[in-house]
């Protein structure tokens, strides 16, 4: 492209979701990429039977966190559901010693990352901040702050550069995020210092109330290119196709080619949130659409027609369906909340008068209430 | 001992952090070949190489934002912001990254980030270069803040807080750059005054003036005029603005029962009202007077030609001296306090 004449974009919006590399398409039939057919040479049945056990498991996982919300279990879920080709697709591609920076939505990224059935309630009952810990499945705590964690994540690739090693770095953030300042900024820098990070943005179409179209009227990934960052746009829906595109971002990135964009083009079939009425906003129509491209059945169709799908398979995923659905249910009802002086713990690595002063003090007063209590039960007795 | 400028001794504190961990990295904007705009860095990406003396595109979020990652990775990152007035574009990531990670994570991720913001004015400087941010950050709990006024503390405060595992946001007063003192670089750490503890900067039984950074020069001037006025004045060095010693604090308004603060800062909900309020609680009963806050107005940092008369100096920390001494000054007669 030379740069001396006039740059005009070259897409545009309208150009809609048809516009997206693919190996599956919605009736599950395979069909050819040259891009991305290499990377997943070695695909065989029983890989994708794990893809869709991944991805029916964290459909259940998402099923129980609406039903524990509406139940009172729960304060608050951010529904996952129509995004779990991205999520378990992206996240497949990882090696155990990559880093990945979550959104407060990829639960299925956390889940393949190891997350534990209490790891997925605990945060959202309210119960902690966060659960796992970050070190022991290589995932970042998940960021509610819209794009801030793309940042981290390119600060963890520069560290892997200086630690001269070939792990990769992972940024996951939402078409919303792409707006935001930090996410810009973070591909600024990682192409500035050619850092092993893969920016996965996640474009499920709607940033609460507000559409893609508010953030971009040029497809998320040719931003990319303007930042040295080459990309790809997927079909976020396609679990195949997602592998593939992160197989490519990531050996991009290992080989120190520096960073690799990938926008996965998906839908959030659920509101932002449970406290969401996305039926202020959106056609029902839009949502039918994107229920005829959904991932698990695009998957499972494909299986069908390759043999691969029969009863006792789908038996056996929905009985560790159940029972991952029951641990985390279990998970959510057994939870006791910690004693509250706890809550002093943590602000400081290193000891702090400030707080050590406000800890004797609150535990003081807490103890006052016990003792006013015990001295009730006395005259009681 | 040996004579250096702040600025050096600021230097030095970096190089020898540098050279004694290997996971130390200073970050920001020129600070490399330049050695920054105030040639605080001078030399050490010579000396430790472009990846641990590491020049950024200019965006204080991703500076600061990057530091995080390169912690989470196991990195010290010492970040320059260029100018406090820079700083705001990175406040998200301070406040709700850095502060917040460690307790979000019950103490599973540290954040041992250092981020050295050169501060304050009374250097003639345009708009944005002169501002005293402090409070934001006193206000965020999960930091530490300090505020350094001497090259001594300079060079162990920047010690301490890069081996501290808590943020820790350090202030040096640009105008006190080029000021000379004894340093004792062979001082051992371990053994140096930790960084949260006040100094009595000087001691006197009529009045306790506290102050922080650039202003404690200015403290130690009042105090020696008020001196010939017969006024003993107890000058408090703070060095560390959150948290606060408390106990040096109080030992001395309690032997004063008279209490001024002073600081560059706008007056509104700024340290000294933290530090009044605090005082006033822990020494209700043996205050004299009712404190004295000497400060910048409630503007924004104005024109430096008029910043010799925003910013606190020896006549209006003596007129509050006067104040707390119920003796005549620029409140009598004005207006019923």
């Amino acid at each position: 492209m030379t740069m001396t004449h006039t740059l005009t974009p070259t897409a545009d919006l309208a150009s809609g979701i048809e516009d997206v590399a693919r190996l599956l398409t919605p009736d599950g039939e395979r069909i050819a990429d040259p891009d991305l057919d290499r990377w997943v040479e070695d695909v065989d049945a029983s890989v994708l039977r794990g893809l869709y056990r991944d991805m029916v498991l964290v459909r259940r996982i998402d099923t129980e966190g609406v039903a524990l919300q509406r139940q009172g279990q729960l304060a608050l879920w951010p529904p996952c559901q129509g995004q779990e080709a991205t999520q378990v697709g992206t996240a497949r591609a990882l090696r155990a010693d990559d880093f990945a920076f979550p959104s407060y939505r990829e639960t299925g990224v956390v889940h393949v990352r190891g997350a534990k059935p209490a790891d997925f309630v605990l945060a959202w009952r309210g119960e902690e901040h966060s659960t796992y810990n970050p070190y022991e499945i290589n995932t970042a705590t998940q960021q509610i702050i819209i794009g801030a964690q793309s940042l981290h994540a390119v600060g963890y690739a520069m560290g892997i550069q200086r630690d001269g090693t070939d792990q990769v770095s992972v940024a996951y953030f939402g078409d919303g995020a792409s707006s935001q300042g930090d996410v810009n900024e973070a591909m600024v820098f990682a192409s500035s210092y050619r850092s092993p990070v893969v920016f996965v943005c996640v474009n499920n179409h709607w940033a609460i109330s507000e559409p893609v179209t508010v953030q971009a009227k040029y497809p998320i990934a040719g931003r990319a290119p303007g930042f040295g960052i080459p990309s790809m746009r997927v079909d976020g829906n396609d679990v195949l196709a997602c592998l593939a595109a992160m197989r490519w971002a990531l050996d991009h990135a290992r080989r120190g080619n520096g960073p690799a964009f990938i926008e996965a083009v998906t839908y959030r079939m659920g509101p932002h949130t449970t406290s969401d009425d996305p039926t202020r906003y959106r056609d029902k129509e839009e949502v039918e659409t994107w229920r005829r491209r959904d991932p698990i059945s695009r998957l499972e169709a494909l299986l069908r027609a390759q043999g691969e799908f029969d009863d006792a398979f789908a038996a056996s995923v929905e009985a560790d369906a159940d029972a991952l659905a029951r641990e985390v249910r279990e998970a959510a009802m057994s939870a006791t909340t910690r004693e509250p002086l706890t809550m002093l713990d943590h602000v400081y690595a290193e000891p702090h008068s400030g707080i050590d002063e406000q800890r004797a003090w609150f535990g003081a007063y807490l103890d006052g209430f016990a003792s006013a209590q015990a001295g009730a039960e006395e005259v009681a007795r | 001992m040996t004579q250096l400028t702040m600025a050096k001794s600021i230097n030095e504190g970096l190089r020898r952090a540098m050279a004694d961990d290997p996971k130390v990295l200073v970050i920001g904007e020129d600070i490399g070949k330049l050695g920054g705009v105030f040639r605080i860095t001078d030399g050490l990406q010579a000396e430790f190489g472009a990846d641990r003396v590491i020049d950024t595109p200019l965006a204080e979020a991703g500076i600061v934002g990057t530091a995080v990652g390169l912690a989470f990775r196991g990195y010290r990152p010492v970040v320059e912001i260029q100018f406090d007035g820079f700083v705001y574009p990175a406040f998200d990531q301070i406040v709700c990254q850095v502060a917040k990670l460690h307790y979000r994570t019950r103490g599973n991720v540290t954040m041992p980030i250092t981020i050295r913001i050169p501060w304050a004015g009374g250097v003639g400087a345009a708009e944005h270069h002169s501002e005293s941010p402090e409070a934001y950050f006193v206000h965020t709990s999960g930091l530490r803040v300090v505020a350094v006024s001497n090259p001594q503390d300079a060079y162990v405060m920047l010690r301490q807080a890069i081996a501290s595992n808590d943020p820790v946001v350090y202030f040096e007063p640009k105008r006190l750059y080029h000021t000379k003192g004894e340093v004792d670089l062979g001082v051992d750490l371990a053994d140096a005054p930790p960084m949260g503890l006040a100094r009595v900067a000087r001691e006197g039984t009529d009045v306790t003036l506290l102050t922080y950074g650039s202003q404690v020069g200015i403290a130690l001037d009042a105090a020696t005029a008020a001196e010939d006025d017969g006024v003993s004045i107890e000058v408090i060095d703070l060095r560390s603005i959150s948290p606060v010693d408390y106990r040096t604090v109080t030992a001395s308004v309690r032997k004063t029962g008279r209490v001024v603060v002073t600081h560059e800062a706008a007056r509104e909900a700024g340290v000294g009202a933290e530090l009044i309020a605090s005082v006033t609680e822990r020494c209700f009963h043996y205050l004299e007077a009712p404190p004295q806050r000497v400060t910048g107005h409630d503007i924004p940092y104005p024109p430096a030609k008029l910043e010799k008369h925003h910013l606190p100096d020896l006549d209006r920390i003596l007129d509050a001296v006067d104040r707390v001494l119920d003796r005549p000054n620029s409140l009598t007669g004005v207006f019923e306090q």
